[in-house]
């Protein structure tokens, strides 16, 4: 009695601090959250709370800024994710040849990644604003309009994580069995037909997770958003995490900003359940 | 053979040009930190005419860079000590115990980690709010923040490493005598050195890097971290992009040197938690 009672009060003691804190800051939120969504919480202090149903799912579902959010992070995320998984791709072929500088690169290629997408985006704010005018020759810049501004996005998205995304394939490609690759070198197969029958076949599971590890990252996107366009032209191209922000402490709208958030809670999770489906898969073929 | 040498100057070629395209932007900021308002205005391609080593000098004083860097450091460096220390605790106790508890809430971490930052924000900044438990504006409250949000991934890491550590060592030291707490001190914490290495840098960039919560949580000027910093001094000063650049650049250099020093560790640990 006596040692499973010390047994018990070691393994709460040991697992406490994490515990606590755990649930103070992501349990209670949560819970406290779902909660809020059929409520008219505004998060004035001391103000009544009352339960109101479905009001806000309804609200958020009808309004148009929502809906242009979705819109503009479906289109961005698109752009994002081709981009990323092309040029990591390209850039882990490059770096997994026989050559001096293919580690140097690699360091290259990764640092951005460290770098936060705060201070990113103000970098690319101006190389939009007084670079790339510059070069083109053009008075207009990408960032005045939204369909250029997703796409500047994407670019600094990719600028960002292209190293992250090839430092996971250039492992998935030195993955591949050397024999298989000298075998179809001896019967006089080109890197062409290397790349195409051999690399890509064998570097596919790990496309598929990248693939969703970049949809995710799109999805969340929010620093790069405040830092390059902050919303602007007239919140045209914000995107569904600063959507929730705005709702809240724009438009004072807690309740239907916590809608948004369950709304997106949702999307990512999905998103992360597939790609956690796919790559245990990986792991039982390989 | 000469054909192959051909092959590889081309690739060396390519390499090189992607590099310096790759790291272009760095030059442009740096090179325009040190150019004077008038210079940046009518070249923003070139070397600056003359070095204009001042810019630095406003944008330390107008950022308050040392004392931002002191905030993100503090705060960083505090977080990660609990959340190693913390986070190995609990992985340790959660393997080494085997029951349907432990099982339950090991999955609730596995699965909360679903859980996007945004998801909880407007309810957390509440709850943490100054009628509830006034923990906003407060070095301490943010620290907390951060325990909770990265113990998730953490216990995960530790988790999946402690599993694999035989049990032959730990019942030797019971035999000898030794205590839960000498046993996790001396024989647990010291083999579990790689994981935590990785334990730390994920969650280090992520700390160091975040903006959101501390935009939602430290308000204060005095307690503001590097992003915070940034952010104010690139919207006041957006017109004069000399000083902008120059507070950009001194909120990179940070991050580069300790990349440069902890390269290996840095690609391996990051590799590492993308895998998982």
């Amino acid at each position: 009695m006596k040692k499973s009672m010390k047994r018990k009060l070691i393994f709460w003691g040991f697992l406490g601090p994490s515990l606590i804190a755990f649930t103070i800051v992501v349990l209670v939120p949560f819970v406290v959250g779902i909660y809020y969504s059929f409520t008219d919480w505004n998060a004035v202090p001391g103000s009544t709370i009352h339960f109101v149903g479905l009001v806000n799912y309804k609200n958020v579902f009808n309004d148009p800024q929502l809906i242009r959010a979705f819109r503009n992070t479906f289109i961005y995320s698109f752009y994002a994710v081709f981009l990323i998984n092309t040029i990591g791709f390209l850039l882990a072929l490059l770096v997994t040849q026989k050559m001096r500088s293919a580690n140097l690169l690699r360091t290259v290629f990764f640092m951005p990644n460290l770098i936060g997408g705060l201070i990113l985006g103000y970098v690319w704010k101006f190389l939009f604003l007084k670079i790339v005018p510059n070069i083109f020759q053009t008075d207009g810049n990408m960032l005045s309009k939204p369909s250029t501004a997703l796409i500047a996005m994407a670019i600094v998205a990719t600028w960002q994580m292209g190293g992250y995304i090839m430092v996971i394939y250039v492992a998935a490609i030195q993955g591949i069995p050397s024999e298989l690759l000298e075998a179809s070198k001896i019967d006089g197969a080109n890197s062409w037909q290397n790349i195409k029958s051999i690399i890509f076949p064998l570097v596919a599971p790990a496309f598929t997770v990248s693939m969703f590890l970049t949809l995710r990252s799109a999805f969340m996107i929010y620093d790069v958003n405040v830092s390059l366009t902050n919303g602007d032209p007239i919140r045209s191209t914000e995107l569904i995490a600063m959507g929730i922000l705005s709702k809240a402490y724009k438009e004072l709208n807690f309740a239907q900003g916590q809608v948004q958030a369950i709304l997106f809670f949702v999307v990512v999770a999905s998103v992360s359940m597939i790609q956690v489906y796919y790559s245990k898969k990986r792991e039982v073929e390989m | 053979m000469k054909n192959y040498n051909k092959k590889r100057l081309i690739l060396e070629g390519i390499g090189l040009i992607l590099g310096i395209l790759y790291l272009s932007p760095f030059y442009i900021i740096v090179s325009n930190s040190l150019k004077s308002k008038r210079n940046i205005l009518v070249d923003t391609m070139g070397l600056p005419t003359t070095l204009q080593f001042e810019n630095y000098t406003t944008a330390i004083e107008k950022m308050e860079f040392y004392k931002s860097f002191i905030n993100s450091a503090w705060i960083t460096f505090l977080s990660l000590i609990a959340l190693v220390l913390f986070s190995s605790m609990a992985a340790w106790i959660l393997v080494r115990t085997k029951s349907k508890i432990s099982t339950l809430i090991f999955m609730m971490f596995v699965a909360s980690m679903l859980i996007p930052f945004q998801a909880v924000m407007l309810p957390l900044v509440d709850f943490f709010g100054a009628n509830k438990l006034n923990l906003l504006n407060n070095r301490f409250g943010i620290v907390l923040m951060y325990i909770g949000f990265g113990s998730s991934m953490s216990i995960f890491l530790f988790h999946g490493f402690i599993k694999s550590i035989p049990l032959d060592l730990e019942n030797a030291a019971y035999m000898d005598g030794c205590n839960v707490f000498q046993i996790f001190y001396h024989i647990i914490l010291p083999l579990i050195k790689p994981i935590s290495v990785t334990v730390a840098i994920l969650n280090g960039i992520w700390i160091w890097n975040d903006f959101l919560l501390p935009s939602l949580v430290l308000q204060e000027k005095a307690l503001r971290t590097i992003p915070l910093a940034a952010q104010y001094f690139f919207g006041a000063y957006s017109k004069d992009w000399h000083l902008a650049m120059a507070g950009l650049t001194l909120a990179i250099i940070p991050v580069i040197i300790f990349y440069l020093l902890a390269q290996k560790h840095i690609i391996k640990g990051v590799t590492n938690g993308a895998m998982k």
